[in-house]
């Protein structure tokens, strides 16, 4: 058997399932390696010891019917649980416990899974590389000094170093799938509406999805299944059926018509990217499907609307933080003043940045100008997606513009960060499905993925080609295990 | 467009966060950088277009107005930063 770390959701469950492996064995395991990988420093709060008490407890009496029987999960910090201090990454909520449970946790624990503790994420998740948490940045596993993307960096770092077996993050505007690329892991946003938002901080209530975070595309499934569920505590969950979505999957795509946007092909692209989009387009067609140029002609302005959008949803959402019922507090002489400090000295810079720029946007004689014309423009590139999907089944770009960079690289220049999610943002407009898979390596040998972007409610149709495209792929992450201390 | 020093504070104001001269500064270029960014919007006409405030094409779900939580006050009260038994404290606002 393989190092119980490394072995992948499916793997485990399995052992579990067989015997070969208990609860207890498989999270002192996890727990083991993550006291020793605190340099890539994925942890805000452990959950350790009660995780250990907890697979004891499963062992004495384990359910094997369970999808996710004795298996210990951490996840992103923007989750609340019940008990566990939740601080979405940020002083604000440093020393906030939640009395509730997020719908997609507890659909988690609900199946027999361990919270093994609390990942590292973006202040609020604004941002794509974890560099604005005040809990620190995380370093990607795939190279030292280099980002793990954002604003699920804590746990795309965690999935790609063997720290958790498989995660759940959110993504409000590419959060799952730029972090899994930069660490050449798999990760799913799933169709607005089919994860419940209930107990999850809120960024970009329009925009924001849960979903799986995971080493391959039939753990991403395995995932999804349990995650995604109807709940009466989020006003726009969607009441549909959903599938079995690892027992439905298939590497059958014969005959699935595929569009290659050629709106993504963007300037100063780097041409290992142009040679991994063209790798993915001749494996789809070697597994039978059909290659169909498509045109969606808004995408150009997807992310300037992406940043009037979220920022107003975002002025709104953030509002509640006011040192009052919960959260920092920073005394002043009177209540406005109260208000004022609490929320600057609570709030790091880029959350800041971006609450002024809701505020704006939303401001007595801007509003038209700036948060009507969004609206309209995101109709726009919502009807585009709607016309490819009258011909194609499914859309295939890259996930991202580059591979990972540099710990500080594009902290000082906000549009060239904000420019890493063009590839992800139009699809958080439109509300569709989005999975990114590990395709290909560049120069420096860092990952680099492929984006599957489907039909609302198409989650099996873009796991089975995902699952097609990597079975061809055969995509090996060697990661060097750098930062391990004894 | 641009955005001067005054606009910024008046936005802090309205977001009640208070920043001072430097932050301002530094704040008035960052906005400005984005907001130039953002004007590429302005290059597409959307006269006839029906602005879309929701991705989810349905209206929303009616419930019944019913108690589920009780006894949650200790609940609520757990988080406060400054607490006096069964009330949240704040500076005084009426004198």
């Amino acid at each position: 058997m393989s190092d119980i770390t490394s072995q992948s959701l499916f793997e485990l469950t399995s052992n579990i399932k067989e015997k070969k492996l208990s609860s207890e064995e498989i999270t002192k395991a996890f727990i083991n390696r993550a006291e020793k990988s605190r340099k890539l420093n994925v942890y805000v709060t452990d959950n350790f010891e009660k995780a250990i008490d907890q697979s004891k407890k499963f062992d004495s009496n384990p359910n094997l019917d369970f999808k996710l029987p004795g298996i210990p999960i951490a996840v992103k910090d923007l989750f609340c649980t019940n008990g566990v201090r939740t601080t979405a990454g940020s002083k604000i909520l440093n020393n906030f416990v939640p009395t509730y449970e997020s719908t997609v946790t507890q659909n988690l624990w609900s199946q027999g899974a361990i919270l093994l503790g609390k990942l590292n994420c973006d202040e609020f998740a604004m941002g794509s590389s974890n560099e604005t948490s005040f809990f620190g940045n995380v370093q990607n596993p795939v190279g030292e000094n280099l980002v793990p993307g954002g604003s699920s960096g804590g746990s795309s770092a965690a999935v790609a170093a063997n720290l958790t077996p498989v995660t759940i993050g959110t993504d409000t505007g590419g959060s799952i799938r730029q972090p899994a690329s930069f660490t050449g892991t798999v990760g799913l946003k799933p169709t607005y509406g089919s994860c419940s938002r209930y107990g999850i901080v809120a960024f970009a209530s329009s925009l924001d999805q849960a979903g799986p975070m995971t080493k391959n595309v039939r753990d991403c499934s395995m995932l999804l299944e349990v995650i995604s569920s109807f709940d009466q505590k989020d006003s726009t969950s969607i009441d549909y059926k959903r599938n079995y979505y690892s027992k439905e999957l298939s590497k059958d795509i014969k005959g699935k018509k595929i569009g290659i946007p050629k709106e993504y092909r963007v300037d100063n692209m780097p041409d290992e990217i142009e040679q991994l989009w063209k790798n993915g387009i001749s494996y789809a067609k070697d597994c039978g499907a059909e290659i169909i140029d498509i045109s969606l002609p808004h995408t150009n302005y997807a992310l300037p609307t992406y940043y009037i959008v979220a920022p107003a949803e975002a002025s709104s959402n953030l509002a509640r933080y006011d040192g009052v019922k919960y959260g920092f507090r920073s005394p002043g002489q009177n209540l406005i003043e109260m208000y004022e400090k609490t929320r600057s000295e609570g709030f790091g810079d880029e959350v800041k940045r971006r609450i002024m720029i809701g505020t704006y946007v939303l401001s007595s004689g801007y509003y038209d100008a700036y948060y009507l014309k969004a609206q309209k423009v995101r109709q726009l590139i919502k009807k585009d997606f709607d016309d490819a999907f009258s011909k194609v089944d499914a859309i295939l770009t890259p996930s991202t513009p580059s591979s990972a960079f540099k710990i500080g690289e594009k902290t000082n220049d906000p549009v060239s960060m904000y420019l890493n999610d063009i590839f992800t943002v139009p699809i958080n407009l439109a509300g569709l499905p989005g999975i990114s898979i590990p395709a290909g390596k560049d120069k420096n040998n860092y990952p680099l993925g492929l984006q599957v972007i489907g039909k609302p409610f198409d989650e099996q149709n873009i796991l089975n080609i995902s699952y097609a495209l990597e079975d061809k792929i055969n995509f090996k992450n060697d990661i060097s295990d750098w930062w391990l201390s004894e | 467009m641009s955005i001067d020093l005054k606009t910024v504070k008046h936005i802090s104001k309205l977001a009640r966060i208070s920043i001072n001269d430097e932050k301002a500064n530094k704040l008035k270029g960052d906005l400005n950088n984005i907001f130039e960014f953002i004007e590429k919007l302005n290059e597409l006409n959307t006269d006839n277009v029906q602005a879309l405030t929701s991705i989810a094409e349905t209206t929303l779900r009616f419930r019944k107005d019913e108690i589920k939580s009780e006894n949650i006050r200790e609940k609520i009260l757990k988080n406060s930063p400054d607490e006096n038994k069964d009330f949240f404290v704040v500076p005084k606002v009426v004198e």
